[in-house]
This record gives C-alpha cells, structure tokens and sequence, in this order.
C-alpha cells in the first residue's frame, strides 16, 4: 500500500519525466543544429544520422572566410536596438495617456493600431520599395529601423498600456500633488513600478526585429543585411551544404537564444498582456 | 483655467506620434497600392500605364492560385492555433507544478520562439524532414517503416507543423504565466471534495485560463495570416498551389511575374480579409484584453 505521501511523490515523479520527454522533444531540432554545425558535410548528410562523430570547426572557419559575420551581427544589433529604442519612445507616452486618460475613443484607437499589424506586408512591398528608392533608403540601416519601428510599434504601445492600467491612479495623482510634472510622472513613478512588464516589451520587440525576414530581404542588398538575409544566402544547395547552414543558423540564432535564455523569467512574469489577474 | 486645458491637451498631444505614424504607415502605402491596382502596372512593359478599372481585380480572383490560396490560409491559420493552444495549455498545466530541473524545462520549451522563422524553416526542411537523411526518416526506419517524403506527400501538414513548433512555445510562454496566478487553495479544497482531477481541468484551470487563450489567439493569428519566410524556403508554395496562402501568391505575382497592378489588387484583397478577420477577433476578445 501506498501511503498518500508515497502516492504524491511518485505524482512528481511522472509528471517530471514526462515534462523533461516533452521539453527535449521541443528542444531537439535546436540541438540537432547545433549537433550538425560541428560534423563535416559527409557525416551531416549520413544516413542513418549519426549521433557519434568527430567534430570539426571547419563549417566555421569557412563562414567568417566567405563572409563577414561581425558585418550582418552588427547590422542586426543595431537594427534591433534602434527601432526598439526609437519604438519604445514613441510607445510608452502613447500608452501613458491612454492608459491615466482614457477617453471614449481610447479602446477603439488601441484596437485600431492592433488591426494595423493585420496588413499584410507583401500588400504593399511595392509601394515602400519605391518609397524607400526615392528617400534612398533601400538597403540602409535607417530604412529598416524605420520599418521595424512601425511593425512593431502597435505591440509595443498595447503591452505597455496593459501594464500601466494596473498602476492605480492615486499613486500618480499623489505625485502630482506633490508637484510632479508630467516628465517626471513618467519617469520617477511610472517607469520604475512597470519596469518588469516593460522589460518583457523591450524584449519582445527586440525577438521580433531579430528574427524579420520579410522586409530585411526585400529591402537590403548587403550594406544594412541583418543576421536574417545571411542566412537566406545559405539556403540554396550548392552540393552537400547542411553543415555549413547549420553553422551559419547556430551563429544567426545563438545571440538571441542566449539572450532569451538570461531574460526568460523577465519574459515569463512580464508576457501577461493583461490578460492574468 | 490653464490646467484644465493642459489636461486635454497634454493626453491627445502625447498619444499623436503614434497614432500619426500608424496613420502614415496605413495610408500612404495602401493608397499607393489602391491606385496601382487600378491602373496597368507591369514592370516588364513600364510605359504601357492606362486605367483599367477593376481587371486587375477580375484577374486575381480568377487566378487559379486564388481559392487554393484562401483554403490554405485558412487552414494555416486554424490547424496551428488548434494545435498550439491545445498543446500549450496540456503542457502548461504539466510543467506547474514544481518537479526536478523545471528551470531548464522552462527554458528548453521557451527556445523555438527565439528562432528565426528562415532558420526554423531551414532545419526542418534539411535535417528533420529530408526523406533520406533526416531524423524523422530514421524514426521511421527505426519501427521498419517507409519514410515519407513529408514536404512533397504532405506539403501543408509540413507546414503547419513547423509553423507550430515555432508558436507553441509563444502560447506555453503566456499561458504558464497565466498557471502561476492560478488560486492554488481553490484547487486543494476542490480536491479535498472529491472533485476528480478532469473536473478541476474543466470547471478551475480552463475557466482561469480562457483570457489568455484569447489573447494567444488574438495574437497568433495576426501573424499567422501573413506567414511568408516559412513557405518561401521550404516549398515555394507548391507542389502546384499546395502551400500557397494569400501572402505567398501576392508574392509570386508582384516579384516573379512583375505585375504590380495585378499584386496590388491581390494586397488589397488581403488587406479586406484581414480586416474582416480582424473585426471578427476584435469582437470575440478584444473586449476581453481591453478591460485590463
């Protein structure tokens, strides 16, 4: 007989192996990329594929000779960074009044710039190229940030609205008693007590931009080309090339799975959308 | 006198810049591709320009790709919220309670989102899927069965299973943050009660859980309907128009045939069912998110 504690613990013990089988289900296709990164192409191509091997840094090697990662790494940091930035000024006083001045037409403007990131990009791919040629901003680092700035921006007000809904109003009318201006509203009491939800924004954003193929193909050539566009310049095979694309995806992805991995809990407390209460 | 002003003033002053480059954003390209749609725009004839009314329109509906591609969003966009918001609350409700190492579970169910869409589409097609050298092709050796040639027998499954694992960790990552504010003494007295385990799922977790479902939802399906990087490296939208959605054909006939009148009346057509899709979604749970 089971005692109740036996019973609980062996409860436990299920549930976990069965949590850690579905995990490393869900994780392998990343691991096996990285796995492949290390083979040469012959032991890539295997069959059936070998788990045993003697690795090699030669996908390596030959990526940074035929290209220039640091030149795609650094234009997708930059690209990341700034429309983030630039995203995030323009959102969070946005969010602030509509989240303390709510008015009848707030939720319809909200819902509204949600509907915007509905427009499907191919539907006007054409127009902004053409656009984008007569600003000369086809294949710059401002044309893209720019464009990440837009696409993301309706997010990035969405979730900062959520979090600041949740701040009572007294605190700020508190504030304003005490002779805070609106600046100072925003930033000595609003920023610091949403500042986990915001984080979770900043991130978000920061995922999105990162990962863009769309516009990043479309509109750049080389001198703006992110992480995205070097890894589409591998993708066509050219004899056996799996373990070079491998190796130029772990180095693509491998930044920002990093930086996941640091801010998981961030993301994980801050993802609510307001819609945990 | 002055203050009230600024108070009106200061909240309409401080939500404009965004509101005005949304604005831009929507309106200047989408009138430029309503007046290409109207007029003869091929990049191939550049001086034959004339108005023509609604042809371009005539000619995208009676596209062959056009049904096909309505079916195939469709599709797309179903199969992969089903699939993902059901595996996401299952493993969300799985992975709650606290067991060993749930830190690195946490972080291994969380990676795919972190992935490029052109990565994540790459991996699968070359070294998951390949039907000779891929890992699923040795599974299926392994149980002494046939392995399927997956992108060409079931393009579209393909698909929607790779877009999957790219949004399932998105619905794990919203949802297992909703299990954490879960009323725990809730659950312990609906135990002490006798209520079996299937009767908390149903009448405590699910009921808890409905808003970010909708919010999951809400979200995934603004993405879903313009998946593009997915199809373009994997299938090209075939075979035939197999894989084809709005987005992809849109693509093929601004970028491979240069007919910009012609793809501009497909975006336009593509913008309208957004928009319906949209309104539909605004009204199903829009009033759940707002009321934060």
């Amino acid at each position: 007989m089971f005692s109740i504690k036996n019973k609980e613990f062996l409860i436990t013990v299920v549930i976990g192996a069965l949590s850690w089988l579905v995990a490393l289900l869900i994780f392998f296709p990343i691991f096996w990329m990285f796995l492949t990164s290390f083979k040469t192409e012959i032991d890539a191509f295997a069959t059936p594929p070998t788990l045993f091997f003697t690795p090699t840094l030669e996908n390596y090697t030959l990526i940074n000779e035929r290209s220039d990662y640091w030149h795609f790494a650094w234009n997708s940091v930059v690209t990341s960074l700034g429309s983030t930035f630039i995203g995030m000024v323009i959102a969070i006083p946005a969010a602030y009044s509509m989240a303390f001045f709510e008015t009848k037409r707030t939720k319809t403007t909200l819902l509204w710039m949600l509907s915007t990131k509905m427009l499907p990009a191919v539907g006007v791919l054409v127009p902004i190229y053409l656009l984008f040629k007569d600003f000369g901003l086809l294949d710059t680092k401002t044309g893209l940030i720019i464009i990440f700035t837009l696409v993301n921006l309706p997010i990035m007000v969405w979730m900062s609205y959520t979090y600041f809904k949740e701040i009572p109003k007294e605190i700020l009318e508190a504030g304003r008693m005490d002779g805070a201006n609106v600046l100072q509203e925003i930033f000595k009491i609003l920023l610091p007590m949403s500042k986990g939800g915001l984080a979770a924004t900043v991130l978000l954003s920061l995922i999105f931009s990162w990962n863009e193929a769309f516009w990043s193909l479309n509109l750049t050539a080389f001198e703006a080309a992110p992480l995205s566009a070097l890894v589409a310049s591998y993708s066509s095979p050219e004899g056996l090339f799996w373990a070079k694309l491998s190796a130029v995806s772990t180095l693509a992805c491998a930044p920002i799975l990093i930086f996941g991995w640091l801010c998981q809990k961030q993301l994980v407390r801050g993802l609510s959308f307001g819609a945990v209460k | 006198m002055t203050s009230t002003k600024t108070k009106l003033g200061m909240p309409f002053f401080l939500v404009s810049p965004s509101v005005l480059l949304l604005l831009m954003w929507m309106i200047v390209p989408l009138s430029m591709t309503i007046y290409f749609s109207t007029i003869r725009y091929n990049l191939l004839y550049p001086d034959d320009n004339g108005f023509i009314g609604l042809e371009n329109f005539e000619f995208f509906i009676d596209d062959p790709g056009f049904l096909p591609g309505m079916l195939n969003t469709g599709l797309l966009v179903g199969f992969t919220l089903l699939i993902t918001t059901v595996l996401g609350v299952l493993i969300s409700v799985l992975v709650n309670r606290p067991f060993w190492g749930r830190g690195i579970v946490r972080i291994m169910l969380i990676s795919p989102f972190f992935i490029m869409p052109t990565v994540n589409a790459l991996v699968w097609k070359n070294l998951l899927l390949h039907p000779v050298s891929g890992v699923f092709a040795a599974v299926w050796n392994f149980f002494g069965a046939q392995p399927i040639d997956w992108l060409t027998e079931y393009p579209l499954t393909s698909i929607i299973m790779i877009v999957s694992w790219q949004w399932l960790p998105f619905a794990i990552l919203i949802l297992m943050t909703a299990m954490q504010s879960l009323d725990q003494e809730q659950q312990e007295a609906a135990r002490l009660d006798g209520a079996s385990p299937f009767a908390i799922f149903r009448y405590l977790t699910l009921p808890h859980l409905s808003r970010p479902i909708a919010v999951v939802v809400m979200i995934e399906t603004i993405f879903l309907l313009s998946i593009f990087a997915e199809i373009f490296t994997t299938t090209g939208g075939g075979p035939g128009y197999d894989t084809t959605n709005l987005a992809y054909l849109i693509y093929t006939q601004a970028l491979l045939q240069f007919d910009v009148g012609l793809a501009s009346a497909g975006g336009l057509i593509a913008v309208l069912l957004a928009n319906v899709a949209a309104f539909f979604l605004v009204r199903m749970v829009g009033k759940n998110m707002t009321d934060a």
